[in-house]
């Protein structure tokens, strides 16, 4: 595996709160990484780490190779590694959706021919382009949350992290933006960190890191994490709902091996164990 | 008996100009005294403008709102009034708090209703009990608080002016899923003990599934679906014409049940999923 984000032995505080302690984890380029854990547990504060928003207090973080040491190296990074949050109204800054994804290129210095193709493009990848000339404060939350992320696919990074991008939005907005984190992750290649509390997105990752005040407690691949229930009880997260029932009726005295992550999965594996019973009306 | 009677209610935002546009449109529904109705719907849908009806924050342009069997807008000047009975918490309502304390903030809307003395402080020590607000919080500056402590604080803000109707637009948007299920088990304490009519609009299908008696759908400005829990959450398929989801422990059950094994449709919890698989796959 090749590492695109290193981190090691870091630390951070705010004030007297120390939010990370001497943390280590690696982000694998080209794959999609979920971060969960309680509000508070230091994932946004990851996430500032993440794009040099914020430098640690102690122990480093290279990105692409890169230490943020010196100014020159700090827009180094936040050019590699662009940041999508929550609030899509807090993120949107122009009158006109096209100028809005354009935004970011300007700053950058981008020549104007190329800002064109490059907008366009973003758009076309977040299935916006047709809104292109659309005010955006008119648009609904998945259509903002998916201009915020085409101005940062502008941008041309190698590496997305977004901090909640779902949690305001309605299911059918929840979808169009997992859709495009998955198409922009399998089809461009771009590295993608999803910090979520819900476990329907986390179990679409490569990857799970579970964070702890300050700390991992458990990461793997999403069978890995959530096979262990007991542990995320315990620290009160959830797991999916498909994978709890399987957990529950093994608990009952049902055996299977397989545990489930997606309803599909699921339903499968159920209809193989009542398969075998009588109970099938036709 | 009905607490919220709606009949015939239409709104339509720019009305005479270009920009018109019909967010609710002849909806008429009711809801008994003591009843938890879950709202679910995309986002336009009509959700909040129904919302703000009900308090009369927004008055309707044609049909009525009866709370307790009288039009809300008899005495329009009175309309003051209906706001202290019929408690709105808005979506993120931790921006709003202002005071020095918590125990203040909490107490404003009472004391605007015109609660005071001793009656007052119970009031308060009340709500914030039931927002699960430890007393040695109340001092404090509301700004000291976490983010879950400060949601609840303006929670019970609402709590204390005793209103009849309880009103939550996304209570637990942004919570972690602890945060969200302790905040759901505190609202429906406080439904079981006040026996308060609760209307909680939401997002999280598995929230609204948890929780409601009965489930309104609202589709493009228009009622789709008002019905039991158990029969909304049976109707997949249309729920996701409408842009909604059901949650998954009802989605796998319900397709089981739609594949010919014999469970029930409309399952709401993984418990009750568990209790309805294990007499089948005991048999094994």
């Amino acid at each position: 595996m090749e590492s695109f984000i290193s981190v090691k032995n870091v630390s951070f505080s705010y004030g007297k709160d120390t939010v990370l302690d001497n943390i280590s984890l690696e982000i694998e380029k080209g794959k999609f990484t979920a971060l969960l854990g309680h509000n508070g547990c230091g994932k946004s504060t990851m996430a500032k780490l993440f794009n040099a928003l914020l430098l640690p207090d102690k122990g480093t973080i290279s990105v692409d190779g890169i230490v943020p040491e010196t100014e020159d190296e700090v827009y180094e990074i936040r050019k590699k590694v662009g940041l999508v949050l929550q609030n899509p109204d807090n993120q949107l800054v122009a009158t006109i959706v096209e100028e809005d994804v354009a935004f970011g290129c300007e700053n950058l210095g981008v020549n104007p021919r190329e800002i064109r193709e490059r907008v366009d493009k973003a758009l076309k990848a977040v299935n916006m382009y047709e809104y292109r000339r659309h005010a955006p404060h008119k648009l609904s939350g998945g259509q903002k949350q998916r201009v915020a992320i085409a101005g940062i696919i502008a941008m041309q990074p190698e590496c997305i992290v977004l901090d909640e991008p779902t949690a305001m939005l309605d299911p059918q907005g929840r979808k169009e933006v997992t859709d495009t984190i998955r198409f922009l992750n399998r089809e461009y290649g771009i590295t993608i960190i999803l910090i979520t509390h819900y476990m329907d997105e986390a179990v679409l990752a490569d990857r799970v890191i579970v964070m702890d005040k300050g700390s991992i407690l458990t990461q793997g691949n999403p069978s890995e994490v959530f096979s262990q229930a007991e542990l995320l009880r315990e620290h009160s997260l959830d797991i999916p709902q498909s994978a709890q029932l399987i957990h529950m009726l093994k608990k009952n005295g049902i055996k299977t091996d397989t545990l489930p992550l997606k309803p599909d999965e699921c339903i499968r594996l159920l209809e193989e164990m009542l398969a075998g019973t009588d109970f099938r009306l036709c | 008996m009905n607490i919220i009677e709606a009949k015939h209610l239409t709104y339509k935002y720019g009305a005479g100009t270009p920009f018109e546009k019909t967010a609710v449109s002849d909806i008429s529904f009711s809801i008994e005294k003591g009843e938890f109705i879950g709202i679910i719907g995309h986002t336009g849908s009509g959700k909040s403008t129904l919302m703000q009806m009900l308090n009369g924050l927004i008055r309707p342009d044609s049909g009525e709102i009866l709370l307790d069997g009288e039009n809300i807008w008899k005495k329009p000047k009175e309309i003051r009034k209906v706001r202290f009975r019929v408690g709105m918490v808005f979506q993120y309502p931790e921006y709003q708090l202002f005071e020095d304390t918590v125990y203040s903030d909490i107490a404003y809307g009472a004391v605007n209703k015109g609660i005071s003395g001793q009656e007052l402080d119970k009031t308060v020590r009340n709500a914030a009990e039931f927002a699960g607000l430890p007393d040695n919080l109340l001092e404090k500056s509301p700004f000291e608080l976490s983010g879950g402590e400060k949601r609840r604080a303006a929670i019970a803000g609402i709590m204390a002016m005793q209103p009849e109707v309880l009103v939550l637009d996304e209570p637990t948007a942004g919570l972690d899923p602890m945060g969200r299920e302790f905040l759901l088990s505190k609202i429906r304490e406080y439904h079981r003990k006040n026996g308060n009519t609760v209307i909680l609009v939401s997002h999280s299908m598995e929230d609204i599934a948890k929780i409601s008696d009965r489930v309104i759908v609202m589709n493009k400005g228009r009622l789709e679906m008002y019905d039991t829990t158990e029969n909304v959450f049976s109707q997949g398929e249309r729920l996701k014409q409408t842009g909604l989801k059901i949650p998954e422990i009802t989605y796998i059950m319900n397709m089981l049940s739609d594949r010919g094994y014999g469970v029930k449709k409309g399952i709401l919890t993984v418990e009750e999923a568990v209790r309805e698989l294990l007499p089948l796959l005991k048999k094994f």
